[in-house]
């Protein structure tokens, strides 16, 4: 390291009550940004799980749905409509839907059924325990064992329950990649007999999933759909009016901003105020530098080299305890919808870098407008 | 032989405009030689620190000129008085200036390490030059932790660490006790002095004069008066 630096760094870190009023302020601020983003990434893509769980490349909709659980019922020939167009290869039906589930205790417990087409099971899930076949088993259904599982008392193969005055049997354990964000068991079962077992209004269909030929013919099947008043997404754009809806429409993404910018403010006020004191005691020596003959670049160098390293130390402290923390809730509560993403780390860089530039900027400028000559008058 | 270090020319300096306007130094002109120790005294305000500003390359005047062994200083580029000021020149300020939170050694090499000097290469030679100013015992001790008169060696230390041929001492004993401050000009006079060297002090401290070959008078921005020193019986 240059020995410019050197002296830098012993300046900074010499100084401890200011180094660690500095780290403090940009580990908090780094801190609560990231876990602000975190959980609010968790909520995003926990509320895009069955998306991506069900796997279909395209999905039809009811234009107004704005979330899986939110589907609004399409008459049959939206599906026989699509099977008809040219580039489908296939379509199948999904039911999407809510039901009660009657504890052995007399509670109930709210759960989502899925209802996969019966012919094909498009969609269905891995199994841990149990045979796919016994899907079509008398009142047979398939439950996911994920973080939500212990709500339904544990069930085991040939457990039997009661789900809207009908019987249930546990016929097989399921897993998926990730579990969704309302807290409530998922069950598998037939489109039949979902629609059978499940008050339903005079529409059935949830969803019609279309896989096409090839991604050329996406756009003509999305078309297609559109005259028939109904939507086609493919995943990601399923998917991203999804994130979307939850971002815009609830408040929720408003609030996480909020939260995130007040962070950032805090932890800039902090620190550029923190740092602005670390130069003004020094400034009149970072004269006395000049004097002696440091030249303008090197003393910016040399504040810039403290803000950054401060920065960088704050980031990794601040990812280190956010990350830490969502691991303890993690342990505590499987369900913590959390989740550290790329985009997140490299935006708080981002904003930690403005912090540093900021903050180093304010002394910079401090430091340059400086005069060997005012130094010498004292 | 030439022994002329600096030698300032018609040497105009002010301050403001119009109204505003003071004249802070007029028509000086001057030489300052290898070997000598110059006093420049004279009132307060006199003009003493601007001219002392304007031949070390720190104040540009508004007029006349100022060669360093024949460089004309101020047509140098900002980097090339940077250098110069490193490289020819040590200051001593009048209130140390010393980085509190360095040790005393570390503030000593910032000279060498603003020359690129390998940092236990520079640390090495600081400590040589703590132990001329015999401080070697008060190295790794921060500033804060010496009395003034030390402070005032480590500043002296550091203005000569890099051997420059010109110091620079403006005031060096305004914050010292009578007795520290004249032990301090005598260490200089003594051991610092050289015939390589040329010290120049500004002071108005009537109980060092003893130490200058010559005193240069200032009043009113004007010089009047530079003669050798009756006192200093070389
Ligand atoms: N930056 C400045 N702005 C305005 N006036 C100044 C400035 N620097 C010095 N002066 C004026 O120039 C004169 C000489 O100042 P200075 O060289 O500091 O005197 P000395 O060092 O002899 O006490 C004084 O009248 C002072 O007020
Ligand atoms: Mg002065």
């Amino acid at each position: 390291m240059s020995g410019i630096y050197r002296i830098a760094l012993k300046l900074l870190v010499n100084d401890k009550s200011k180094f660690t009023a500095l780290l403090v302020g940009i580990t908090f601020a780094v801190f609560l940004m990231v876990m602000m983003m975190s959980m609010f990434s968790g909520i995003l893509s926990k509320s895009c799980a069955p998306v991506y769980n069900i796997g279909a490349r395209i999905w039809v909709m009811d234009p107004a749905v704005n979330n899986t659980v939110s589907s609004i019922p399409m008459p049959d020939y939206v599906l026989s409509t699509a099977r008809s167009i040219n580039g489908v290869k296939y379509a199948v039906p999904l039911y999407y839907g809510g039901a009660q589930v009657k504890l052995r205790n007399g509670n109930f417990q709210g759960v989502t059924v899925i209802g996969l087409d019966d012919a094909t099971l498009f969609g269905r899930p891995e199994l841990l325990e149990g045979k796919i076949e016994d899907i079509f088993a008398e009142n047979a259904f398939l439950i996911v064992k994920d973080a939500e599982f212990n709500k339904l008392e544990n069930p085991k193969l040939g457990s039997e329950f009661e789900i809207n005055d009908n019987r249930g049997l546990v016929v097989g354990i399921a897993k998926v990649a990730s579990s969704g964000l309302f807290g409530v068991p998922t069950l598998y079962t037939t489109f039949n007999r979902a629609i059978t077992y499940i008050p339903s209004t005079r529409f059935t269909t949830s969803y019609v999933l279309i896989e096409p030929k090839s991604e050329t013919d996406i756009p003509r099947i999305q078309r297609e759909i559109a005259k028939l008043g109904y939507q086609a997404l493919t995943r990601e754009q399923f998917v991203k009016k999804i994130s979307d809806f939850y971002t815009f429409k609830t408040g929720m993404g408003m609030n996480i901003l909020l939260m995130t910018t007040i962070s950032f403010i805090v932890g800039l006020s902090i620190s550029g105020q923190t740092f602005y004191t670390f130069i003004l005691e020094n400034l009149e020596k970072f004269g006395a530098m000049k004097a002696i003959g440091a030249k303008g670049r090197e003393l910016i160098s040399m504040i810039m080299f403290q803000a950054f390293f401060t920065s960088l130390i704050g980031y990794g402290l601040g990812v280190g305890a956010a990350s830490s923390f969502m691991m303890l809730a993690k342990l505590r509560m499987p369900d913590y919808a959390a989740q550290i993403t790329f985009t997140i780390l490299a935006f708080a860089l981002v904003m930690v870098t403005i912090i540093a530039g900021v903050s180093s900027y304010i002394g910079v400028r401090k430091v340059l407008q400086i005069q060997p000559f005012d130094i010498f008058r004292g | 032989m030439d022994d002329c270090v600096i030698r300032a020319s018609n040497l105009e300096k002010w301050f403001g405009e119009g109204e505003a306007r003071t004249q802070a130094v007029k028509d000086a002109n001057f030489e300052a030689h290898y070997g000598e120790m110059l006093y420049i005294v004279g009132p307060s305000g006199s003009g003493k620190t601007t001219l002392l500003s304007m031949i070390s390359g720190i104040l540009k005047p508004n007029g006349g000129q100022v060669t360093i062994e024949g460089r004309d200083l101020w047509a140098m580029t900002d980097d090339e008085l940077a250098d110069l000021r490193l490289n020819k020149l040590g200051f001593v300020f009048q209130d140390y200036h010393l980085f509190p939170r360095l040790s005393t050694v570390e503030n000593v090499a910032i000279p060498l390490i603003l020359k690129k000097m390998e940092w236990n290469q520079a640390l090495r030679l600081a400590l040589e030059y703590l132990q001329i100013v015999g401080l070697k015992d008060r190295a790794e001790l921060q500033p804060v932790n010496l009395s003034g008169g030390e402070q005032q060696r480590v500043a002296i230390a550091r203005a000569i660490v890099g051997q420059p041929d010109i110091l620079i001492f403006d005031e060096p004993t305004a914050s010292l006790d009578g007795d520290t401050g004249r032990k301090i000009v005598e260490f200089v006079k003594t051991n610092i002095l050289n015939e390589k060297r040329c010290i120049i002090i500004v002071t108005h401290d009537s109980r060092i004069y003893e130490y200058a070959d010559r005193i240069m008078k200032m009043e009113d921005g004007k010089i009047t008066g530079l003669e050798n020193n009756h006192l200093n019986e070389k």
